[in-house]
């Protein structure tokens, strides 16, 4: 035990002097348990909604605030026509559709059985399954609820009601949309891509220009007549070479080994993954004109990649975030990414559906390259 | 005479508060030798980031082969060399695929890349390792490497920051050799270094302390200035059997100016007022041993007397 004591202290004098090492040890734990925190809520309420009510009087308007009522979903769009209340699922504003008849007044009036329609976005098992049982549940129950009234009116009970001839006034037919088998994979492997992409761009891009800051050579390129574009591009162009290799690989290991077919078109794909890769290329080269050692580099690409894991909707469904919280998603291009990947792949969203996401992608894009562009000269100060 | 290859004019520059180098005006003649010495951190890098385009001056102008330092700083890094004190190329590249990547980012066409690597390889003798990792050199091959690659586009200047920094006496020579040939050739350098031997063969020295060039000449004026030994003192190199209890005497006695060891013997600054046996009497009382020559001043002479002044000016 000889030297404990000058070693502890000596430790605690680096520690004191290295303000981002105290910042990595005690700021970031409480800011990411707190975000974390509020974001991994394992109940799942808000799935959003959309209502297709062909039918549009009290008894429609009913079932749709009993639904709204049991906090599962939340009303977003309210389409007019099939084709709208369609775009609505495959753009994926809404993962849970309602389709009720014209006739459902009607039909309940006349003791007929009335059936309403539910399409369930599927990619997400966890969101499908909790969507399925709410919906089940909530059709018994109002169908009970009615067949009591409907007993009561009549001065009969239901107690001693026949089996077999009667059936419930309402009937949910549900509709498994794109992952009828709630297989959980077909929904991760597709955000994979976008988390895997990050997290290799971003550590390449950044480490290959952070190590030539710490190795000299870099400054040896600023004596020379190098172009900053030239140096640039020169320096990024091969990693966006690798990653849209890297891109095919996996779209392949995808459909061979976990049986996910790409939906939508595969060029869509392919374009907008290309998008992606030059907006995270670009946040590589943000982190290295930031970061002075490959350490720091790494320390900003982790806070970057954590919320990229848990706020994008990668891991957790954002419809279940507190709006601030959600609101950090918006910063981070692999949220849009995520959403068009899904969007493509699982339920064959096609450019239309898919507007939204490409032009927060392209904001991102924007916004991300001016910056680290800007920020990258060539000169030492 | 011609226009000299570098000019600078109260040139400035700060890092925030610091004053990293302050007012230094000076200029480098063709085909000249110039070295820069100075403590660490005293601006001898930022004076040579300077010239060479990648830092901006905070005030004051400079002028390279008679481009401006602050607005045509890539015309200048096409005509320019530049060595760093660290090994700053491509340790997974080999010796070939280094100088090759130099010669393409200077855009020499193919005719001319071929006869430059061969005459680059030729000049620094680094044929036999062409195929090595830059990182399997040792330093002194490592240096050769670094000046073969700032050569490979014809610089007319080359500027050099500690070139033999921690290399070993041989290498250190070799290198010299190298430069004094590329000096003959006309290239202009400019040499950053600690040795004073090495300060002792340039053309041109300028000696940096605290940001400020409080010295600019060639060695042999350096010596002879009346700010080294002013008028009215000498200077003696006394031998004895206890130098630095010499020292620690000598420093109590106003005739002497100065005092420094120098391995085994003190170098003395003295007033002509005390004769030089007396002084032996004073600081080493009783020496059978002890024995003085006159000196002319070292160049070390003249960097100590003149730091010493400066702190003393900075400091009243």
């Amino acid at each position: 035990m000889k030297g404990f004591w000058a070693i502890i202290l000596k430790e605690f004098s680096h520690i004191r002097r290295d303000p981002v090492t105290i910042f990595f040890t005690f700021m970031v734990p409480v800011i990411q348990l707190t975000i974390f925190g509020f974001a991994i809520d394992v109940t799942i309420d808000n799935i959003p909604l959309a209502v297709l009510d062909l039918d549009g009087r009290q008894d429609s308007r009913e079932l749709v605030n009993a639904l709204v009522n049991t906090h599962a979903f939340e009303v977003v769009e309210r389409p007019r026509d099939a084709e709208s209340f369609r775009r609505a699922l495959t753009s994926g504003r809404a993962k849970v559709g309602i389709l009720i008849p014209a006739d459902y007044s009607e039909r309940l009036l006349l003791r007929e059985k009335a059936e309403v329609q539910v399409l369930i976005d599927g990619s997400d098992s966890q969101v499908a399954t909790t969507a399925l049982n709410t919906v089940n549940l909530l059709a018994m129950q109002m169908s009970v609820g009615r067949a009591r009234t409907i007993g009561e009116s009549m001065q009969v009970t239901a107690a001693r009601n026949e089996r077999g001839q009667a059936s419930s006034p309402i009937e949910v037919r549900a509709r498994l949309l794109y992952n009828p088998d709630l297989e959980s994979s077909h929904f991760f492997v597709p955000g994979l891509i976008a988390i895997i992409l990050q997290l290799v761009l971003l550590f390449l891009t950044s480490f290959s220009i952070v190590r030539e800051r710490e190795m000299g050579t870099l400054e040896q390129l600023f004596v020379t007549p190098v172009g900053r574009m030239g140096l640039l591009m020169g320096k990024l162009v091969p990693y966006a070479m690798m990653a849209f290799g890297e891109l095919l690989i996996i779209l392949v290991v995808m459909q061979v080994i976990f049986g996910v077919p790409v939906h939508g078109s595969l060029g869509l794909l392919l374009v907008l993954s290309g998008l992606y890769i030059v907006t995270v290329l670009g946040l590589g080269l943000l982190i290295s004109t930031i970061a002075r050692t490959q350490l720091e580099a790494v320390q900003l690409a982790f806070l970057i990649m954590l919320p990229s894991v848990f706020l994008s909707g990668f891991m957790f469904p954002r419809s279940e975030m507190i709006a601030p919280i959600r609101a950090i998603g918006y910063l981070l291009p692999v949220t849009y990414f995520v959403e068009i990947v899904r969007g493509v792949i699982l339920r064959g969203a096609d450019v239309v559906d898919m507007v939204p996401y490409i032009l927060g992608l392209a904001v991102c894009c924007v916004v991300i390259l001016s910056l680290s562009v800007r920020r990258f000269r060539k000169q030492l100060d | 005479m011609s226009e000299p290859v570098i000019r600078t004019e109260q040139l400035t520059r700060r890092f925030g508060s610091v004053l990293a180098l302050s007012e230094v005006t000076l200029d480098v003649p063709r085909a000249s030798i110039f070295g820069l010495l100075g403590p660490n951190g005293a601006g001898k890098s930022t004076l040579i980031r300077l010239l060479c385009g990648v830092l901006r001056p905070s005030e004051g102008r400079g002028f390279v082969l008679g481009f401006d330092i602050a607005d045509q700083a890539e015309a200048i890094k096409q005509r320019i060399g530049y060595m760093s004190q660290r090994f700053s190329l491509y340790g997974d590249l080999s010796v070939i695929e280094n100088i090759r990547f130099y010669g393409r980012i200077y855009g020499l066409s193919h005719k001319k890349q071929r006869e430059r690597e061969e005459a680059v390889i030729h000049l620094t003798g680094i044929g036999p390792y062409t195929d090595r990792l830059g990182s399997k050199l040792s330093g002194g091959w490592k240096q050769r490497l670094a000046l073969a690659c700032a050569l490979i586009h014809e610089p007319e200047v080359l500027f050099l920051d500690e070139p033999t920094a921690g290399i070993d006496p041989v290498a250190r020579r070799d290198l010299w050799d190298l430069l004094f040939e590329l000096s003959h050739r006309g290239c202009t350098m400019f040499v950053t270094t600690h040795y004073m031997d090495e300060a002792e063969r340039c053309t041109r020295v300028g000696y940096i302390y605290q940001a400020k060039l409080i010295a600019l000449g060639n060695p042999d004026e350096l010596k002879d200035s009346p700010e080294v030994t002013p008028p009215g003192t000498r200077r003696f190199e006394v031998s004895c059997s206890t130098p630095p209890a010499a020292l620690a005497r000598a420093r109590h006695i106003p005739a002497i100016r100065d005092a420094t060891l120098f391995g085994t013997d003190l170098h003395v600054l003295l007033d002509e007022s005390l004769s030089p046996e007396a002084l032996i009497e004073q600081i080493a009382p009783g020496d059978r041993a002890a024995a003085y020559r006159p000196i002319h001043p070292t160049l070390e002479d003249v960097f100590v007397t003149l730091s010493r002044r400066q702190s003393l000016r900075a400091a009243s």
